[in-house]
């Protein structure tokens, strides 16, 4: 089994998550497309640990970590939206400009 | 004995503290501490006739004391101060006219709100100028040489809400700066050129007068050429004469003291100070000696013309003082320490007694005047007895330097005895012309004349005593004064032909005067010859020559250089502003706050970077 293809998918999924990122002004799509980044990274991590040059558990965990700090981000994330969205009436990322200020 | 001349610098220091007291109550301190500036200058008066008295003798040394002023490596610059017989006759000169001057003053300026300013100025002149007078050298005679042309400003000025006045004041500065611009490249070119780079008195008497050859003749001449520039701006000689007419713009009893006294005269002094250089060159004797005498008889010319009292006898300032200048061009330093002795004292009082009456009647048009003689008698007799002298009659002290400065200008060259004594003629003329039109007929115009109070008649007086008697400290059959200011005995000259001659122009000139605007049996010369009263009466157009050569000429390069500076420099200017707002704007245009354009924006840089390095594989 050729390593390129989980590679190829890893980065196709990374740069839809990075399009995602850039371009889209719903807050929640946002960080569902950071979820699809480091997904990304997780297919990486994996596909590494069994293909790489020196096969080891170690990418196998570091997915898993990934993954608890992912749902903790998530968690974190959402309850920013949320209090965002009470205090402006708004996901719109457009109108999130206090950097400025 | 310890001589008194060891504190000879207390006396330019009493005005100069009195200006720094004045000057420092500021407006409140009103009238009465006005009396603190008239204090300061009797006190120097005091030490100054006491410094004098002790050296009448004649075998008193000179006394000079200096401290070095600034020392860096091996160029140091000192300060300091000599007491001669010479700096010693100055002393009493200017103290003295400079305490008449200030008694008179406070009848004068008794109405004027600013009046302790007044005496600030005056205090602080007197200081500066006594300073001049006992400079050590060359560079302390400069500062003090800055200070009272700053004085004459600030004083001319004193009026500064008339329009008139501050241009006076402007012109007298930037016209007198033209001669102190050459006054200060000669002390540049002694200091770089004398042995020690020494710039005081003697050593110039030293390297000029007796080891003659360590300077080049060339630069000799350019020395004495470029201290005569400054001269001719002090003392308001023919190219740079024109500002001390409009100088008359302020107050009279500064007109007196500094226009007509002490200032002016410091050009006169300065030739006499550094005369050794102008020995040493002929051609700069010759070119004093010329401008002196055109001076004189180019003046009296423009005072036979003029209507307004002051400027009558501002012209013959600029002529008298041509008449010193032409004495120095002569090689009578003696003859022109005197006429510019005994002209303090009859010049400080004619310009005063004009004040009185000026005081009195308050207009200056002397076609406005006549027949004051019967109110104002003081004034009417004092202004007599100066005109008297200013003519050359015997045996008023007038008479006895002009017969001084004939014999030397006889003994120089006969055509600057001639023009000298056509000056004679033309300056009794113009006294008699001024004097018979203010004291006596008819007056022509409506006003309440009064004498003057006590406190300017006094002044008055006093000077017009010493015009009587200062005279005789020099004549034929007593060469006192000449020898005791230049050291030698002078050979008696001139003789009776040059006392002859000027007397008979001098009495001509008055008793023409006299038949044209006293008795009014003959034609004025301006009914006569229309045009040439009118060319003098507008002073040979040399202000509008001056305006349309050098004014105008100054103006359309300082316009042209105005545009330089608008869009040249201010366009760099804007320049470099309007750069660093459009970068700001476009600063703030990325900062827009939105976290996704950040995220682009280090995406790209990323991508860039990433680029970067691949690439470098290739090159």
């Amino acid at each position: 089994m050729n390593p390129a293809s989980y590679l190829t998918l890893a980065a196709i999924l990374f740069c839809i998550g990075l399009y995602g990122v850039l371009t889209k002004r719903n807050a929640v799509i946002v960080l569902l497309s950071i979820e699809l980044m480091l997904n990304a990274v997780n297919l990486n991590l994996v596909a590494f640990s069994k293909y790489g040059v020196q096969p080891s558990f170690t990418g196998q965990l570091f997915s898993l970590f990934t993954m608890t700090v992912a749902a903790a981000e998530a968690a974190v994330g959402v309850a920013i939206l949320i209090a965002l969205y009470r205090a402006r009436a708004t996901v719109n990322v457009d109108e999130f400009d206090e950097l400025r200020r | 004995m310890s001589s008194l001349a060891e504190y000879a610098w207390l006396v330019p220091l009493f005005p100069v503290i009195a200006f720094a007291l004045l000057t420092a109550m500021g407006r409140g301190a009103g009238r009465s501490f006005a009396w603190l500036g008239t204090l300061a200058s009797l006190l120097s008066l005091v030490v100054s006739v006491m410094i004098a008295a002790p050296r009448l003798s004649g075998t008193a040394a000179d006394y000079s004391s200096h401290f070095v002023w600034i020392q860096a490596g091996n160029v140091s610059l000192t300060l300091g101060f000599e007491v001669t017989n010479m700096t010693a006759m100055m002393l009493v000169v200017v103290s003295l006219v400079s305490f008449l001057v200030n008694l008179y003053s406070h009848g004068y300026m008794k109405d004027d709100p600013r009046i302790s300013t007044f005496f600030a100025y005056v205090a602080l002149f007197t200081g500066s100028m006594l300073g001049l007078v006992l400079s050590y050298n060359l560079l302390t005679m400069y500062i003090f040489w800055e200070l009272v042309g700053v004085c004459s400003f600030l004083l001319v000025g004193f009026y500064y809400y008339k329009p008139e006045a501050r241009a006076a004041a402007k012109k007298a500065f930037i016209v007198t700066r033209i001669g102190d611009l050459g006054f200060l490249i000669a002390i540049l070119l002694l200091y770089w050129n004398m042995p020690d780079r020494a710039l005081d008195f003697s050593s110039i008497h030293n390297v000029f007068g007796a080891q003659a050859g360590v300077i080049s003749e060339g630069l000799t001449t350019l020395i004495a050429l470029l201290i005569f520039l400054g001269a001719v701006g002090k003392s308001g000689q023919f190219p740079l004469h024109v500002w001390l007419p409009d100088a008359m713009e302020g107050p009279t009893p500064i007109s007196a003291l500094i226009h007509a006294a002490t200032m002016v005269a410091a050009g006169v002094f300065l030739v006499a100070r550094t005369f050794d250089i102008f020995q040493a060159s002929p051609a700069a004797m010759t070119t004093v000696a010329i401008i002196g005498a055109f001076t004189a008889i180019f003046a009296a010319t423009i005072g036979l013309a003029q209507n307004d009292i002051k400027r009558v006898l501002a012209y013959s300032t600029v002529s008298q003082l041509g008449y010193m200048m032409l004495a120095l061009g002569a090689g009578a330093v003696s003859a022109a320490m005197f006429h510019l002795f005994t002209h303090a004292f009859f010049k400080a009082l004619l310009f005063l007694a004009a004040g009185s009456v000026i005081h009195s009647i308050h207009t200056q048009d002397i076609r406005e005047m006549g027949g004051l003689g019967g109110k104002m008698k003081i004034t009417a007799w004092t202004f007599a007895i100066g005109a008297l002298a200013l003519s050359g009659i015997p045996p008023l002290a007038g008479f006895w330097s002009k017969d001084a400065v004939l014999a030397a200008a006889l003994e120089a060259h006969p055509v600057y005895f001639a023009v000298g004594v056509i000056t004679a003629f033309l300056t009794a003329l113009y006294m008699a012309r001024l004097f018979f039109l203010v004291f006596t007929g008819k007056p022509r115009s409506s006003f309440s004349a009064h004498e003057s109070p006590a406190v300017m008649t006094v002044p008055l007086v006093v000077l017009g005593v010493l015009t009587v008697v200062a005279g005789f400290v020099h004549t034929p059959f007593n060469g006192w004064f000449g020898e005791w200011i230049t050291g030698h005995a002078e050979e008696a000259h001139g003789g009776a032909l040059v006392m002859v001659l000027s007397v008979a122009a001098a009495v001509l000139g008055i008793v023409l005067g006299w038949l044209i605007y006293g008795k009014g049996s003959m034609r004025r010369g301006s009914e006569r010859w229309p045009g040439v009263a009118r060319l003098l009466e507008r002073k040979y157009y040399i202000d509008e020559i001056y305006h349309a050569v050098f004014v105008q000429s100054l103006d359309r390069l300082g316009k042209l250089l105005h545009l330089f500076d608008e869009y040249i420099v201010d366009g760099a200017v804007r320049l470099a502003e309007q750069s660093a707002v459009a970068l700001g704007r476009l600063n703030g245009r990325l900062q827009s706050g939105q976290v996704q354009a950040y995220a682009l924006a280090a995406v790209i840089g990323l991508v860039i970077l990433a680029l970067a390095i691949a690439g470098r594989r290739f090159l």
